[in-house]
């Protein structure tokens, strides 16, 4: 029953904030529901093991974390959402708002759906959410960019499809029950050949998802033409989601005996996606098309933690929640230095420190915590998962990482500093925009989440994280 | 017997509709085409399945509806209002991707006979017939520069991966097979407000005009 309250509040939210017709209210419902889906979420995650509509809904240990990660995210967004569209009165946000809403059911799904066919139903309806949140702007550069996500992350979904009935028929049996568990159980008896068809199928269209390379080339133009909070929240939730259905697929190869076939090109895709979103992010004029890099590295790091296997697991769910709310922090500071600017490209952006002090601090520390500088939480996942390298003697791979992080870390560090330091020049526009609570403070609260992460993971907090490590490492 | 044949009748059909889509110039030709394509898939799930079970049934009528019907028609809406010119316009030629659809065909058939079937689809074309249109769905997407070819090519690959399905008649539930026909419904439909847009802000349906953004 929770878990099916956890999906029909913002649904129903969503209809309610349909219904208001107010552009100055609508958005209030955003906050008002992300407060409920937090609550319940708190409640889901601490309950034993909920369950609904007979085991088709329930919380794995890994879901918990994907939940606890989006619905911290969602609230953060939700509260910025409000203060974004004071400024955004020009638009109407009639179909924005609810959007959102629905979004956030539809992933929610997707975490607590135990089902692969489901899952899938759920990771399509969250893409065709998102679909009219990126054409916000409606400027010919986001309807093209609406197209480009639409088609590519379509055909990469109808792929995934494919790939869950390809799985589906590996595991053909007397009982065909397609719940993980039942999987999962059933899966030494599976059809190996099949099985890697599906697994194949399964990591082109989840790693469209995602944006892993070469797959990605929706998301610089999504995420450069959307809304700051919508990169926000397709960077730290969505792309988690299709992370999280990947991992549960590939944890069902590898209780079928596939795990060093899996593993092999878990982190061959991952190495690619790091090393090209390295080599697009040294000198980008872009910066939103900068964090659009910056995400496809880090889908990279999480698919390579998770094929090394091991304590990489827990890293990569570890790095998960890190880049998660980084993410949300790199985002909408810039979002909110691209609205005092009127400008994202990064000739015309400087001295953002003078202009927005809290949003330029708050993109500069984003930048350190990404590119994992201690003490902020990303240093430590990104520490564990070249470790693991090492220690499985994969030196290739862990200097390999070591070094594109380095790359990363200048190409990037370059641009940002040149964005945040100086004085703005005397031709840059002037918009009416100035650091308010609204837009200033939730991005304030998540670099300081970011922050605890990285110098105490609480107690409660690491428990789930062991847990969700144990479960994938389990072999039944 | 006589059903495995029917329905390999039925999957040959399938095939020849792919290689006639690929061949087609008119956009009328081949919303109609991807329109027939779906009412024969829809009939499958009667044959392949249990004929008396109320969900092959309902699976069927809703298939061969939506895909027959309502989608071919938001599809023409879309390109009446669009008022482009009706052809096709190809990146690559008709005749050099018929030749591809063809070997992509063959390959197919290939492929699939080295993968383990269970007995009672070991006489069925729907793997092969599955690759197939699959691959033709692709040829579709990219070798055609208008926005709504491009989206009937979605509409092919998705025709594709349902034969696939009809190995799963049994295995798949209901409810999911609700669910993808209701998001390739969604999904179409978003799909065609965005060609409006398309239309209406760069007067063209030519995607090559969708070029502003890259590195």
């Amino acid at each position: 029953m929770l878990l099916l309250a956890l999906i029909a509040l913002p649904v129903l939210a969503a209809g309610v904030a349909a219904a208001i017709a107010s552009d100055r209210w609508r958005p209030h419902v955003l906050p008002a529901a992300a407060a409920g889906h937090l609550a319940l979420s708190l409640m889901a995650i601490s309950a034993p093991r909920p369950s609904s509509l007979g085991g088709w809904l329930a919380l794995d240990p890994p879901g918990r974390l994907v939940l606890l990660l989006l619905s911290v995210l969602f609230a953060i967004c939700a509260v910025y959402a409000v203060g974004y569209l004071r400024y955004r009165r020009e638009l109407s946000n009639r179909v924005f708002v609810p959007c959102l809403l629905i979004f956030l059911g539809m992933t929610t799904l997707v975490v607590c759906s135990q089902h692969l066919g489901l899952m899938w139903v759920a990771v399509e309806a969250s893409t065709l959410a998102t679909a009219p949140l990126i054409y916000f702007n409606r400027t010919p550069r986001s309807i093209e960019a609406t197209w480009k996500y639409l088609l590519v992350g379509s055909v990469g979904i109808a792929l995934a499809l494919l790939g869950s009935f390809v799985l589906a028929y590996a595991s053909l049996g007397e009982d065909s029950s397609l719940l993980f568990g039942d999987l999962l159980r059933r899966a030494d008896h599976m059809n190996r050949s099949w099985l890697r068809v599906a697994f194949v199928l399964l990591l082109v269209g989840y790693g469209t998802k995602m944006g892993l390379a070469p797959m990605h080339t929706w998301k610089p133009d999504a995420y450069g033409e959307a809304p700051g909070v919508v990169g926000a929240l397709l960077a730290g939730g969505l792309t988690n989601c299709a992370f999280l259905a990947l991992v549960r697929v590939s944890h069902i190869c590898q209780a079928a005996g596939e795990g060093v076939y899996t593993g092999r090109l878990l982190v061959f895709l991952g190495g690619l996606s790091i090393a090209v979103a390295a080599v697009f992010m040294v000198g980008q004029r872009d910066f939103k098309r900068m964090l659009a890099y910056s995400s496809i590295e880090h889908m990279g790091i999480l698919v390579l933690g998770v094929g090394l296997g091991g304590s990489g697991i827990f890293a990569s769910l570890l790095h998960m929640l890190n880049n998660g709310l980084t993410k949300g922090v790199l985002f909408l500071s810039a979002a909110n230095i691209h609205r005092a600017f009127d400008s994202k490209s990064v000739q015309d952006v400087r001295g953002a420190m003078r202009r927005v002090p809290l949003s330029g601090t708050l993109f500069l520390f984003g930048f350190f915590a990404i590119t994992g500088s201690p003490p902020f939480g990303p240093f430590v996942s990104e520490f564990l998962i070249v470790s693991r390298a090492f220690a499985a003697d994969r030196f290739l791979v862990g200097g390999g990482v070591l070094l594109l992080l380095l790359v990363v870390f200048i190409g990037m560090g370059r641009t940002v500093l040149l964005m945040v330091q100086g004085l703005p020049s005397p031709e840059a526009r002037r918009t009416s925009y100035h650091d308010g609570l609204l837009t200033g403070l939730p991005v304030a609260f998540s670099i300081a989440l970011v922050l605890l992460l990285g110098l105490h993971i609480p107690v409660p907090l690491e428990a789930l994280l062991r847990d969700a490590a144990a479960y994938l490492e389990m072999i039944p | 017997m006589l059903r495995i044949s029917a329905v390999n009748l039925l999957l040959v059909g399938v095939l020849l509709l792919n290689l006639f889509m690929l061949g087609t110039s008119r956009i009328r030709a081949l919303i109609q085409a991807a329109a027939l394509q779906g009412v024969v898939l829809g009939v499958m799930p009667l044959l392949v399945g249990d004929p008396r079970s109320w969900n092959a049934g309902f699976i069927a009528i809703a298939t061969v509806l939506l895909k027959g019907s309502v989608i071919p028609r938001m599809l023409r809406r879309a390109l009446r209002e669009a008022q482009i010119k009706r052809e096709v316009e190809p990146l690559i030629g008709f005749v050099p991707t018929m030749l591809l659809g063809a070997s992509g065909t063959l390959l197919s058939i290939a492929f699939a006979s080295g993968l383990p079937l269970e007995p009672q689809h070991r006489e069925l074309l729907i793997v092969p017939a599955s690759f197939s249109t699959v691959l033709t769905g692709f040829l579709l997407l990219t070798t055609r520069i208008k926005a709504i070819t491009q989206a009937i090519g979605y509409l092919v690959l998705e025709n594709g991966i349902f034969i696939f399905g009809l190995l799963l008649v049994e295995a798949m539930p209901f409810l999911v097979e609700i669910g993808v026909l209701l998001d390739l419904f969604v999904g179409i439909f978003v799909v065609s407000i965005i060609i409006h847009h398309i239309n209406r802000e760069f007067a063209s349906l030519d995607t090559r005009r969708l070029a502003s953004l890259k590195e």
